[in-house]
């Protein structure tokens, strides 16, 4: 067992790609082999995530001490530039961790409806996840950013092969914006690279904990315009990815055209990494610029939750809502780490690990009826409650859960997310206090028009919700509730880690 | 007068040093006897035989080392640096032979003399690559120059072919006779051609200002500009990469750049850091030009080796810019990125190779389509080379391309570098068409069937993609053996 101690990390990161290879070694025609293969291959690392999860000390905080990092992993790799494999966990990672393992997994099971080529599609997924929790896992900017480029083709090509009528538009357009981000990012790691130096040996560093040392940056680096330069290149990459107004266009397009399960994986997943990035990397390496910073963060975050909640208000196709409420939820997060206070921060983080959940939720129930009907016009429904009572149920809990329904997790976060801003920016609080008038506004509105009134006659034999359906639902809706009631597993999870990073921030340099 | 006395000591050290390039000059000319006795169902002999010369060429290579052996009296010299770049010529010849043993049949070059000319022109790569006197330089870059201009237009019957190949040829001769007149005014001023030596002068401060010999390095610099087809020096390359037949289009984007990188790492090297207040500006703008015109032209192709064609000039100016940022750094950038080009390029070319049926028209777009499912390993394979060439990570081209723009910023070159980063964002765009086209286009009803590759082809395409995948995740030692060829050089 010392082996797989000693390398957890590492195994929940390249378990999923090796299965990708041992998938392309299986003669054609043998799908179902595929299938459990992959879902093998994802189910392991989720195994091993429920062993991280147990192992985990949370009275400890990480983000920039390394002695406080968890479950470590310290290589050289590259040695003449001093690029390292440096894998740990602290708060910050481990709610990220436990989700894109879970999320994988049920995603794999929810893609068993894939007939279409079902082996590239289940390798390209299995390289996805690898890429997912190697960013999540990093603690090297080199190997952050190889982790963060290896996510972006089999994401493109998911899309782009699996996708619906007008997956070729949705998948370049998803791909530019996501690389125009990743080079705004790739031109700051060469910056930061040539501006430190690492303390131990005199040499230049991507080690993150070494940038978070202020001692180690240069003159050039600690100009406050140069800083504020840099920040905002990370910013805008990270917000690209949020996506945070104004750069959020792209998302409605991937979803739309993306398989359901991509579309889990997308806004479960990946747009957690935006905001993930700004806690790792950009907050505790320029916290003089996050604290200047702020208030434009928390006017942005509102300007998601409103706007996206109105444009979710005004789509016709449900899963085309769907995305914009995720633009929406996003917002909070932005709104709750602007704040700089630890309830915030925790709301924030909690949002991300939450929304996580309840979307990955509405996108596989979205999938369900869009199997079924084959198409997703919230007006083309009708009365569907009286046909399909248990698919019903699940999605009024998920929607509930979606607009914030106290007893449900997404309450817990938003409340928080509330507490800890208010104090700091009252104004913009009470516009986004208001802006969940609209969220719930919409969520209503689309539920009474696809399940309640006189029933379409052409739906009237709609198939019920099937058992691998319920079985990629269930989990999700357990966890939301538990934590809804119950929310301290998760807070202390994360607490000690974000608290240290408000910490670190407001701390002047 | 006295003669001068034989030494025969220096003679045989002299061809010691040159041992690779003699046994790739004698496997030429044993490929041009065995032409004349072998019947027509046997001229595929002349490409295994080919093939063998060419890792018997490595093997001496390997076995000189990688230490300094001088030759002719210093005309020559083999070093850490020639090694470097000896191998990954020779690494390229040897792929593209072996490509050519399907590519031959197919295509009707099953030739003693199209073998004997790939094989010459490599010879001359090699001595440009570890020639020390601009003579050397020279010689070897018309060496290697005369059998190119022949191979690409070996199909005596295409328009395209001979149209690429007059250009070329013209072009290339114009730019001889710059390179040359550039050596002579070097000479004038410095009353030597030795590299080391102007560099020493160099140095002290002799030649510094010297108006004669700032004409002469210009005009060498266009002449290389010519070679490795730098905007503006760069209107031969798309016609004659179009018209040539693929095999020699992937050798030429292959070796030819690299032996003539290698000559101008040398010069630029060695004698511009005593001038590099002048010579950096120059280089800057023909890096900037090279690599923006280059990606935005091959923006608007559609076909597949005119697009490459385009993305070979963008490359030349990724590796301008490591040349611009000079010292070890820029050096060794520019050695590791010669090297995974040849892989990733060749590599490109292959895949295309096999799905074109026809010259012209088999290489647009638009005929990939479907390919990626009918054909899933060459999909896989064409998308690896495409993705590498994008500067994507894991691949061997992100490495390459982040030591360039690294050693870049760390000269102080930053604007440089975020041109670098922007153009190469950019170049994504054309590189995924194909791959778009092979995967997500509707797939017409005849899908050309992609010829069977031999074994040999087979085997050179997955050695180029294990090398770009190798490259890319465990670059440590390459970049190692990178860096002290440079620092062999500047010692």
């Amino acid at each position: 067992m010392g082996f797989i101690d000693n390398h957890i990390l590492s195994l929940m990161t390249f378990l999923p790609v090796l299965g990708a290879a041992a998938i392309l070694c299986v003669p054609r025609g043998k799908d179902d082999v595929i299938r459990w293969i992959a879902a093998a291959a994802s189910f392991l690392p989720l195994v091993l995530s429920v062993k991280l999860l147990y192992a985990f000390d949370r009275s400890v905080a990480g983000v920039n001490v390394a002695g406080q990092f968890q479950f470590v992993e310290h290589y050289s790799w590259i040695p003449s530039i001093n690029v390292e494999y440096f894998l740990g966990a602290d708060g910050i990672s481990m709610p990220m961790l436990i989700l894109t393992a879970l999320l994988s997994f049920l995603a794999v099971i929810g893609s068993f409806g894939i007939e279409k080529k079902v082996k590239g599609y289940m390798a390209l997924f299995l390289l996805l996840e690898t890429g997912m929790m190697g960013v999540f896992a990093s603690l090297d900017f080199f190997l952050f950013y190889v982790f963060w480029e290896v996510m972006l083709l089999p994401m493109y090509f998911l899309i782009g092969i699996w996708g619906g009528p007008r997956k070729e538009y949705a998948a370049i357009k998803f791909f530019l914006y996501t690389l125009a981000g990743s080079v705004l990012m790739l031109l700051v790691l060469l910056a930061l690279y040539f501006n430190t130096t690492n303390p131990e040996t005199g040499g230049h560093t991507f080690n993150l904990l070494h940038y978070m040392a202020q001692s180690t940056h240069n003159g050039w680096l600690k100009g406050f315009d140069v800083r504020i330069l840099l920040f905002l290149g990370l910013f805008i990459g990270f917000a690209i990815k949020v996506p945070l107004f104004p750069f959020h266009t792209w998302l409605p397009d991937a979803h739309v055209e993306a398989p359901t399960a991509i579309s889990v994986i997308l806004a479960g997943v990946l747009l957690k990494m935006g905001t993930y990035g700004l806690m790792r990397i950009s907050f505790p390496i320029f916290p003089d610029v996050t604290r200047w910073f702020a208030v434009p963060m928390a006017v942005i975050g509102v300007i998601n939750i409103v706007y996206g909640a109105l444009c979710a208000m005004a789509q016709s196709d449900l899963k085309k809502m769907v995305a914009y409420s995720s633009v929406s939820h996003m917002g909070f997060v932005m709104l709750g780490m602007a704040a700089l206070t630890p309830t915030g921060m925790v709301g924030g983080a909690m949002q991300m690990f939450s929304h996580g959940l309840i979307t990955a939720m509405l996108f596989f129930l979205v999938g369900v009826v869009y199997d079924r009907a084959h198409h997703r016009q919230i007006d083309g429904f009708g009365g569907l409650g009286a046909v399909v009572p248990v698919y019903t149920a699940f999605v009024s809990f998920a929607f509930f859960a979606s607009l914030g329904l106290p007893g449900l997790s997404g309450f817990i976060a938003e409340q928080m997310v509330f507490l800890g801003s208010f104090d700091v920016f009252r104004t913009i609080v009470v516009i986004a206090a208001l802006g969940i008038i609209f969220v719930a506004a919409f969520h209503l509105w689309a539920l009474q028009r696809v399940f309640l009134g006189p029933l379409n006659p052409k739906y009237a034999a709609l198939e019920e919700i099937n058992a691998r359906e319920v079985f990629c639902l269930a989990p999700l809706g357990i966890i939301v509730m538990y934590i809804g009631v119950w929310p301290m597993p998760v807070i202390s999870l994360m607490n000690s880690s974000l608290v240290h990073l408000v910490d670190l921030v407001k701390a002047v340099i | 007068m006295t003669p001068i006395a034989m030494d025969t000591g220096a003679l045989v050290r002299g061809l010691y040093c040159i041992l690779p390039e003699m046994v790739v000059i004698g496997t030429a000319i044993l490929v041009l006897l065995a032409d004349l006795l072998l019947p027509e169902e046997g001229k595929k002999r002349l490409c295994h035989l080919s093939v063998a010369g060419v890792a018997a060429a490595i093997l001496s290579a390997l076995w000189l080392g990688p230490g300094k052996i001088e030759g002719f009296s210093g005309m020559i010299v083999h070093d850490g640096m020639g090694l470097f770049f000896t191998l990954t010529i020779l690494a390229a010849a040897l792929l593209t032979l072996m490509m050519a043993t399907g590519y031959s049949e197919w295509e009707g070059t099953q030739k003693g003399e199209f073998y004997a000319l790939i094989l010459l022109s490599t010879s001359g790569m090699l001595f440009m690559a570890e020639g020390t006197d601009l003579m050397t330089v020279f010689l070897g870059l018309e060496t290697l120059s005369i059998p190119i201009y022949c191979l690409v237009g070996f199909h005596r019957g295409r328009m395209r072919s001979l149209e690429g190949a007059m250009k070329y040829f013209l072009l290339g001769a114009f730019s001889s006779g710059f390179f040359l007149y550039g050596i002579a005014l070097m000479y004038a001023a410095a009353g030597t051609t030795r590299i080391p030596v102007i560099a020493s002068m160099m140095r002290d401060a002799r030649l510094y200002g010297n108006p004669v010999f700032l004409a002469g390095i210009g005009l060498l610099l266009v002449g290389f500009a010519f070679k490795v087809s730098l905007v503006p020096f760069h209107m031969w390359t798309p016609d004659a990469y179009e018209g040539a037949p693929t095999l020699v289009t992937a050798f030429m984007g292959a070796a030819v750049k690299a032996a003539a990188f290698a000559a101008l790492l040398r010069v630029v090297l060695l004698t511009f850091p005593a001038i590099l207040p002048a010579m950096s500006g120059v280089l800057w703008v023909l890096a900037a030009l090279t690599m923006t015109v280059g990606n935005f032209s091959a923006l608007l192709q559609n076909n597949m080796k005119r697009m490459l064609a385009y993305s070979s000039i963008a490359h030349a100016g990724y590796i301008l810019v490591g040349l611009t940022a000079g010292g070890v750094a820029g050096g060794q950038a520019v050695l590791f990125y010669v090297l995974v080009y040849a892989f990733m390029n060749l590599g490109a070319f292959g895949v295309i190779m096999l799905v074109a049926q026809r010259e012209d028209d088999g290489y647009d777009i638009d005929n990939f389509a479907g390919i990626g499912f009918r054909y899933p390993v060459l999909g896989g394979l064409l998308s690896l080379f495409l993705v590498s060439l994008a500067g994507i990570p894991p691949t061997a081209g992100f490495v390459g391309k982040f030591y360039l723009f690294g050693a870049a910023v760390r000269s102080g070159y930053v604007g440089l570098a975020v041109l670098g980063v922007l153009n190469s964002a950019v170049s994504v765009y054309y590189y995924l068409r194909p791959v778009v086209s092979m995967y997500m286009a509707p797939a017409p009803e005849g899908i050309p069937v992609p010829r069977p590759p031999r074994s040999a082809f087979s085997f050179a395409l997955c050695a180029s993609a294990a090398a770009v995948l190798l490259l890319g995740v465990m670059p440590a030692s390459a970049l190692e053996f990178a860096e002290r060829s440079v620092l062999s050089l500047l010692m």
